[in-house]
């Protein structure tokens, strides 16, 4: 070795003259290209199945370009009418000029969305297109020919709830409010009211499932984590067999046990603590619903319980009751406030599962057994709202940011653990 | 000394864990009120067994245990007021050093203003007065030590039990602690049980130490008896740095016996300790640094020569390693002074030592 490197000021270089930095991110170079190179696919994946539909979802929910873009004619006679008086020529002839242009599904689409805003709309749109082509001048006589609830002004007042390109609309939908024809926020009728019961009941099912598979999955998870291995291992096997069976295959065969003339009413009724006419109703229910839901689940709450147990050293317990406390008093003071990690991970897991359920409730969920899961899906598949469908997709993100974000003031996300 | 001064009593003592093998043996042993008594052994020899069905966390197969005279086979961990350290410390990680120390307090519900008292009593104690706040992961290893110290004490036991507490700390602080817990002993004037398997912190702090091997005490003694006068070939072995010939009793001479060397290397007088007559096998026990080289003739009853084979320089002595009797592990230690000429490797000089340094024990393997 020669001399000691001399202290300079300034910049280091190394010995052939180059700054340092630049010498040490020379050297680092690969190492990092390699790094980015293994993130990559996942990196990928996670944008073109995660990032890109979220951020269509959010788009969509809040969508209302489309009838701007089929109908612009129309709302800019909208813009000149005083609201009051009857519609006059110039308005019919600006929907008329729309109409004829317009492409046929486009107006398709308009119309299901305009039927939102009023009832109506849908058949009203359609039955006028029909006729469109044969139209002449006066217009206004022409479109009452073809239908006359164009005389009714609510049907033209309700394009003001439309004229913006954005909307809120579908998110007051989603909890059964919804806009009058000035734009004020209104309950929707009495009769129409479905989600908010809906939104109720989904927090409750997924908080009494959370607490059943709690209460469930601890005593488990403490034998998992403190029995020999041998017998541990079978017990664990028996934890993770419902994860290698089919999600359908377990649903039926819950199905043959809760039905009216299921396994566990008849074991009931012949062991005479249930008479035969007053046989339990188990499913198709609510009931049902959490029953079914608490099992599928339970596991998502036992391991990352056991993960955690496992860690804790039975030392603990030993030096609690050296030092005076009772096993009982030991294991509260001593062993549960250390599982709190994997009580938060279990139960934020199967909140996060629960609250965004479908299949389950579905199948045996009955009539009050639905949740929102089953509406969005309902928008999705059967009345193709799927603005409404992407706005209680959002809230439903929207309520278990909220609740991960309690979880991190009260537990802190980086005591989580997962197993 | 009379029963009166027990404070622990191990009576024909059995431990088994699967029904077919005994870790523990036949177990017979005395704890003096004010002792620091120490179990050592290798792992597997049942002392820490010993120390478990102390606390009460294993159930004995056989025998009775007396705390103060009170058979206390049945009586629960939580009930029988034994301060314990664990090797791990297994301070509660979710609790401040304050409230780990209030906790045996809490539990015995003592009062608010009684508790916070004792808890500064303990730790100024361990000098940690200002550490109350922290939790344990935020301790070093060294403060987590004193801290599992201080909670041991804090309710005030009588009895306190030491799993291998050191075993975790470096050499230097494993040092400095030893002659921390030894004077909080004497100060305090406690009973301690204390386990290691490390010969030479059994050595420092122990008023006895109890030597284990196969679930059976081999030998329990004061420290200085126990390396100076091993009963056995196991403790002489186990205890400091040991020489061992092996060989047959040729002749019974009343306090010695001559014992010829296998291999037709020579016969030593020896001090006759565990033996059992002529004709009968024997390991010879020899401290190194009872070795003297280049003896005046006629002092020593036994002299044979040796070939130095490998020196090694420890500054205030030189470890030296001879050939000598067929036997080439053969360690002297030299003390480093003018008197003694320098060896250098391959050197072939007279080595002897005294029958008395030399005990005749039972033949070991």
């Amino acid at each position: 070795m020669s001399a000691a490197p001399e202290t300079v000021s300034g910049p280091l270089i190394t010995a052939d003259g180059i700054p340092l930095k630049e010498s040490l991110q020379k050297s680092l170079r690969r190492s990092k290209i390699r790094a980015a190179l293994l993130v990559a696919p996942p990196l990928l994946f996670l944008i073109f199945l995660f990032v890109i539909p979220i951020g269509n979802m959010l788009t969509r929910s809040v969508d209302d370009k489309l009838i701007n873009q089929v109908l612009p004619n129309t709302f800019e006679a909208f813009e000149s009418w005083d609201k009051v008086s009857e519609p006059d020529e110039s308005m019919f002839e600006a929907i008329y000029q729309d109409l004829k242009a317009a492409d046929k599904t486009d107006i398709g689409k308009a119309s299901v969305r305009m039927n939102y805003a009023k009832p109506g709309w849908r058949s009203l749109i359609k039955r006028t297109a029909r006729r469109i082509k044969k139209m002449e001048p006066p217009y206004k006589e022409a479109f009452l020919k073809a239908d006359d609830r164009w005389t009714d002004n609510e049907y033209w007042l309700s394009l003001g709830i439309m004229k913006d390109k954005r909307t809120l609309g579908y998110y007051l939908n989603a909890v059964d409010r919804t806009y009058d024809f000035d734009k004020n926020v209104i309950h929707v009728d009495e009769e129409r009211k479905v989600y908010n019961l809906l939104w109720w009941r989904t927090i409750q099912v997924s908080i009494i499932v959370t607490l059943a598979c709690l209460l469930l999955a601890y005593p488990v998870a403490y034998l998992l984590a403190t029995l020999p291995m041998r017998i541990a291992n079978l017990l664990m096997i028996c934890v993770l067999m419902p994860f290698w069976t089919s999600l359908l295959v377990r649903i039926v065969a819950w199905m043959i046990m809760l039905q009216q003339n299921g396994v566990v009413n008849d074991t009931l009724v012949a062991a005479g603590i249930l008479s035969d006419e007053n046989r339990l109703a188990m499913m198709y229910n609510f009931n049902g619903t959490v029953i079914v839901m608490t099992q599928i689940l339970l596991p998502f709450m036992i391991l990352p319980i056991f993960s955690v147990m496992k860690t804790i050293p039975p030392s603990y317990m030993k030096a609690a009751q050296n030092l005076g406390a009772t096993p009982t008093l030991a294991f509260i003071r001593v062993y549960m406030p250390q599982t709190i990690p994997g009580i938060g991970a279990g139960c934020i897991l199967v909140f996060i599962v629960a609250i965004g359920y479908y299949i389950t409730p579905e199948l045996v969920g009955g009539k009050d057994g639905r949740l929102i899961g089953n509406m969005v899906a309902y928008h999705m598949q059967r009345s193709l709202n799927w603005g409404l469908a992407a706005a209680m997709g959002t809230i439903l993100l929207i309520v278990i940011l909220i609740f991960y974000w309690i979880y991190d003031k009260i537990i802190g996300i980086d005591n989580m653990k997962m197993g | 000394m009379s029963n009166d001064d027990h404070l622990v009593r191990f009576v024909d003592i059995q431990k088994s864990y699967d029904g077919e093998s005994l870790v523990v043996k036949n177990l017979n042993l005395d704890v003096a009120k004010g002792e620091f008594l120490t179990m050592l052994g290798p792992s597997g020899s049942g002392k820490t067994t010993c120390l478990m069905m102390l606390a009460g966390f294993e159930p004995a197969t056989h025998g009775e245990i007396y705390l103060n005279e009170n058979p206390i086979n049945r009586v629960p961990p939580h009930k029988r007021g034994i301060g314990m350290v664990f090797q791990n410390y297994a301070l509660f990680p979710h609790m401040t050093v304050a409230e780990n120390l209030a906790f045996p307090l809490e539990v015995r519900h003592m009062d608010k203003s009684e508790r916070e008292q004792r808890v500064k009593r303990a730790l100024d104690m361990v000098q940690l007065g200002a550490f109350g706040d922290r939790r344990p992961a935020q301790l070093s290893g060294g403060q987590a030590q004193r801290v599992a110290v201080a909670r041991s004490l804090v309710f005030d036991p009588d009895l306190v039990l030491m799993d291998e507490p050191l075993g975790a700390l470096d050499k230097n602080l494993r040092e400095q602690m030893q002659y921390e817990i030894k004077h909080i002993h004497e100060n305090l004037g406690l009973t301690v049980v204390y386990v290691t398997h490390d010969q030479s912190e059994a050595l420092t702090m122990s008023n006895r130490i109890a030597v284990f091997d196969d679930g059976i005490i081999q030998q329990c003694a004061p420290p200085e008896v126990l390396y100076e006068q091993p009963e056995n070939a196991f403790c002489a072995n186990f205890i400091g740095e040991n020489n061992r010939l092996l060989g047959n009793v040729v002749e019974d001479l009343g306090d010695t016996v001559k014992v010829e060397i296998d291999g037709d290397a020579g016969t030593v007088v020896a001090k006759k300790v565990n033996v059992e007559g002529v004709g009968s096998r024997s390991t010879l026990s020899l401290r190194p640094e009872r070795v003297t080289v280049n003896p005046e003739a006629g002092t020593l009853p036994n002299v044979f020569s040796g070939k130095a084979e490998e020196l090694i320089y420890l500054g205030d002595h030189i470890r030296t390693r001879f050939t000598v009797c067929g036997h080439d592990d053969f360690i002297v230690k030299i003390p480093n002074s003018a008197v003694h000429a320098h060896l250098k490797e391959g050197d072939t000089v007279n080595i002897g030592w005294n029958a008395e340094d030399c005990r005749a024990l039972d033949p070991s393997d």
